[in-house]
């Protein structure tokens, strides 16, 4: 049986080019032998020169790449043989590692999630320790680690992307990394334990002591992420015991601690607290605004983000209701200002209104929806809600004192008349809202942007606009 | 006596530890070697160390001051609690970081505050921190910063820029336990910042008109955390809670924290053990409704007083509740069926949708995806499996109830 001998024992390339030349030479999986070391010549002896190369060089599959990658740096002896065995299979099936539960792949998925969970531990528990001297300026720092697998080189970048403002050494029974200056190098010769110390370590043990929550003891959740294995060169791990076997009486005096009298500055934040009264409403829209901030009429406070409130001048001649926030308003705060708001803002400036000099509101002032995965679904409120909310309505109406009211909707309207009406019964013409004040009803804006047909939703946003001009010229003119 | 940096860190680590989130992952790439400074991110956090509470510890997660004018009666650092107080500079917070960073203790900072003075004079200190970290020292580490309940605007849009990730915690599921157990705080101003930081992140992951580039604004999101079992709130509304906060404000995580005794607790608490094993299942329905297509009625009808099922995990169940949907052909089922099978993970279905477009699949199979056969037997049909009357058995729940394990060593 021919022997194939690596130098390296994660060397991907070396193992790449030994597996093609093989393949080239028709090898059969069970006919080779695969070991690690010193011998230069990569074939040891036997029958494998002797086979004519083959045609056409392999292909793999990118995803061969990346696993065989992981799979090369893991301990077991006979991981090169499994990759040799994967390659040959995947010339005949080349969907062969999308079966996850075939043998081979699942033998070398474990290899290959063994060896990313021991360069993922390598990241997080590789410790610094400062060392004395700096050499241009850049501090020192070495580390000890002992990784499962022959992984130093296949982590070395990782910490040469972060760290990079310091020199480093980080040793291990299976070879070594360093940064100095600009340069990473990596070794592969077992390193020797170094004796270190830092004297910050003090500080990280006294962080890990008191972020430990004694009343959520779980032993063994820590254990199954931080195995014991690697405790040897954690300083913190130290502590664990201690923390462990204290942890049930601190919870008890707690339990028992007797209660006692508040501390001096909280009685003075009360006694402080208590004099800054808020003032009495003063009856302008920045008091009655601040007021609805805190409404709970309706339950609809509790899902939505926040009020929006009207906005617009305190004396606008001309008010336009909507029927209630939507999702972009409920979170900016402000109303009309999500898709219904962009083309209400258009039709006005087509029928010559200028938005910012009249009031905008709603009818209702919370978003109400449905939660649905991800998405807020608008629903129209009920009467109730549009009661509720009546009152907040009469208020702005009093203190703007517009002279026209646009009712933009069937909420609008019905908030407004204090009845359920159709708008298409009262479009068009003015009615009397109050002595010295009009009302006109047409359509809300988002009822023009789910109208499918474009020809329809163009003669409707062409009746919008009229009726919007109806009420410039009656407010304006 | 003035207490040293390290007495004061254990105060205010101590202070800290309520707060459940250590996530560092999820945010921009960066790397020191090509950018300059110090620290990169990488997409995955890194969970540097574990403590015996079995919680990761990846951030050095601290208070700037325990001081606080603020009377929450779950919080260790209310005004009206007799724990010692103690404040950090800012200063001190960077050198800390930085120091515990180059050691590779940590993937960065997660830096939250009492209130002191208002909750402008806070936010200002603890963005001046996250500022001095990433201009004056080139900190390319992960920053979480908590943004702190009426902080102003522009403050918050400042905080954007430097930290990775923006939370605000809502505390508590409903505005009446706010109400009665945080009475200061204001529901609709939680809400706000919360919405705000939602729109700074969307406008800010518009490209530009000009320039075509993004900007930065805390690329990692914006989480909270609800506290569990310190007000009367059921698991249905808490996790409808839930839902309307993922679906408002596009949260990355909501975090349940299962409320935990404190030292001088309030008398309006209960003094009893977190509920560890309530808090999981939360965990498990949040999972099911946000990859697992799970509507949060369904995991929550299951049980008639609206808390879910101690003893068995929500997929589950719903599946024992749900017997006619089962058993499930893994060899043709879609995909969100697949998903609905108690014991397939996302990884799992994902293997057998690659995999049977070019096998068909058998029982033994699964076993070497790493599924557990016993409890997937009774809800899928297999190329030489079919559970036959095993799927309505009246003692399904208790065949598949997991054996009883020690949670604790106490």
């Amino acid at each position: 049986m021919p022997a194939v001998i690596l130098k390296n024992p994660s060397d991907f390339g070396e193992w790449r080019g030994a597996a093609r030349d093989l393949l080239l030479r028709g090898a059969a999986p069970d006919e080779v032998e695969w070991r690690t070391g010193e011998i230069s010549d990569l074939f040891d002896g036997g029958p494998v020169a002797a086979i004519p190369r083959a045609g056409t060089p392999p292909r793999v599959p990118e995803a061969f790449l990346e696993l065989a990658e992981a799979v090369i740096c893991h301990s077991d002896p006979a991981r090169f043989a499994l990759l040799y065995r994967l390659i040959v299979r995947l010339q005949s099936d080349r969907h062969l590692l999308s079966v996850a539960f075939d043998e081979d792949v699942a033998a070398a998925r474990l290899l290959e999630k063994s060896v990313r969970r021991d360069c993922h531990k390598m990241t997080a528990f590789v410790r610094f320790r400062e060392t004395p001297g700096t050499q241009e300026g850049r501090r020192r720092f070495v580390a000890w680690f002992e990784p499962d697998h022959h992984i130093v080189a296949r982590t070395a970048p990782f910490f040469a992307r972060r760290f990079s403002d310091m020199d480093w050494m980080i040793l291990t029974p299976k070879g070594s990394a360093s940064l100095n200056g600009d340069t990473l190098s990596v070794a592969e010769a077992p390193a020797q334990k170094p004796v270190l110390a830092d004297p910050t370590d003090a500080l990280w043990l006294t962080y890990y002591a008191n972020i430990f929550n004694p009343a959520r003891l779980k032993v063994k959740a820590m254990r199954a992420e931080m195995p014991k294995k690697y405790w040897a060169n954690l300083p913190e791990a130290a502590l664990i015991p201690s923390l462990i076997a204290n942890a049930s009486a601190r919870v008890a005096a707690m339990a028992e601690q007797a209660r006692q009298n508040p501390p001096a500055f909280h009685d003075r934040l009360r006694a402080r607290r208590s004099t800054e009264e808020a003032p009495a409403p003063i009856g302008d829209l920045a008091t009655l605004r601040e007021e609805a901030r805190t409404c709970t009429r309706c339950p609809l406070h509790c899902h939505a983000t926040q009020t929006v409130f009207g906005e617009g001048p305190e004396a606008a001649p001309l008010m336009i209701v909507g029927e209630q926030p939507g999702d972009m308003e409920d979170l900016a705060g402000r109303p009309f200002v999500g898709p219904a708001g962009k083309l209400l803002d258009s039709v006005l400036a087509k029928a010559g209104i200028d938005r910012s000099a009249a009031y905008m509101t709603n009818a209702v002032k919370h978003f109400k929806y449905e939660a649905r995965g991800k998405r807020r679904i608008h629903k129209s409120p009920n009467a109730g809600e549009i009661d509720h909310c009546r009152w907040w309505l009469g208020m702005e109406i009093d203190i703007v004192k517009p002279r026209l009211v646009v009712a933009m909707g069937a909420t609008a309207l019905a908030a407004l008349t204090g009845r359920k009406t159709k708008v298409s019964d009262m479009r068009g013409r003015m009615h009397e809202l109050a002595p010295g004040r009009a009302l006109l009803a047409t359509v809300h804006p988002a009822y023009l942007l789910r109208i499918p047909d474009a020809r329809l939703r163009k003669e409707e946003t062409e009746r919008f606009r009229a009726d919007l001009e109806t009420a410039r010229n009656w407010t304006y003119d | 006596m003035h207490p040293t940096l390290m007495e004061r860190l254990a105060i205010l680590s101590d202070a800290a530890k309520y707060d459940a989130s250590c996530a560092s992952s999820g945010t921009e790439k960066r790397d020191s070697s090509r950018e300059g400074g110090l620290g990169s991110t990488e997409g995955a956090g890194i969970c540097h160390a574990y403590a015996p509470d079995g919680r990761c510890i990846s951030l050095l997660k601290i208070l700037l001051t325990n001081f606080c004018v603020y009377d929450c009666a779950y919080c260790i650092n209310r005004s009206s609690s007799n724990v010692q107080r103690a404040r950090f500079t800012p200063e001190e917070v960077v050198w800390l970081t930085m120091e515990f960073y180059r050691r590779n203790y940590i993937e960065g900072l997660f830096l939250s505050s009492g209130i002191i003075r208002s909750s402008d004079h806070t936010m200002e200190q603890m963005v001046r921190i996250a500022r001095e970290l990433r201009t004056t020292h080139g900190f390319r580490g992960y920053i979480h910063l908590k943004t702190i309940p009426e902080a102003s605007p522009a403050l918050v849009e400042e905080a954007g820029l430097y930290a990775d990730r923006l939370s605000i915690n809502i505390e508590l599921p409903t505005d009446a336990g706010i109400a009665e157990l945080a009475p200061e705080k204001r529901p609709d101003g939680i809400r706000r910042a919360m919405a705000e930081v939602r729109l700074k992140i969307e406008e800010a992951s518009e490209p530009t008109v000009r320039t075509k580039t993004r900007q930065r604004f805390a690329p990692a999101g914006q989480s909270t955390q609800m506290i569990v079992g310190a007000d009367g709130a059921n698991d249905a509304t808490i996790l409808s809670t839930s839902a309307r906060l993922y679906g408002s404000f596009a949260l990355r995580r909501v975090y349940y924290s299962a409320f935990s005794p404190i030292p001088d607790a309030s008398a309006r608490l209960p003094p009893t053990k977190p509920p560890l094993m309530r808090e999981h299942r939360l965990y498990q329905a949040d999972w099911l409704y946000r990859f697992y297509g799970f509507g949060i009625e369904e995991i929550t009808s299951a049980q008639t007083d609206g808390m879910l099922d101690l003893d068995v995990d929500p997929k589950l169940a719903w599946a024992l509740a749900h017997r006619e949907r089962f058993p499930v052909d893994i060899n043709v089922a879609e995909r969100e069926m697949l998903l609905r099978v108690p014991g397939f993970g996302v990884k799992a279905v994902n293997a057998i949708l690659a995999a049977r477009r070019h096998r068909r699949i058998r029982l033994d199979d699964l076993a070497k995806l790493r599924v557990s056969l016993r409890k997937i037997r009774p809800f899928v049909i297999a190329e030489d499996w079919s559970p036959l009357r095993l799927t309505d058995r009246g003692d399904l729940r208790g065949l598949l109830m997991p054996e009883p394990v020690q949670l604790s060593l106490l």
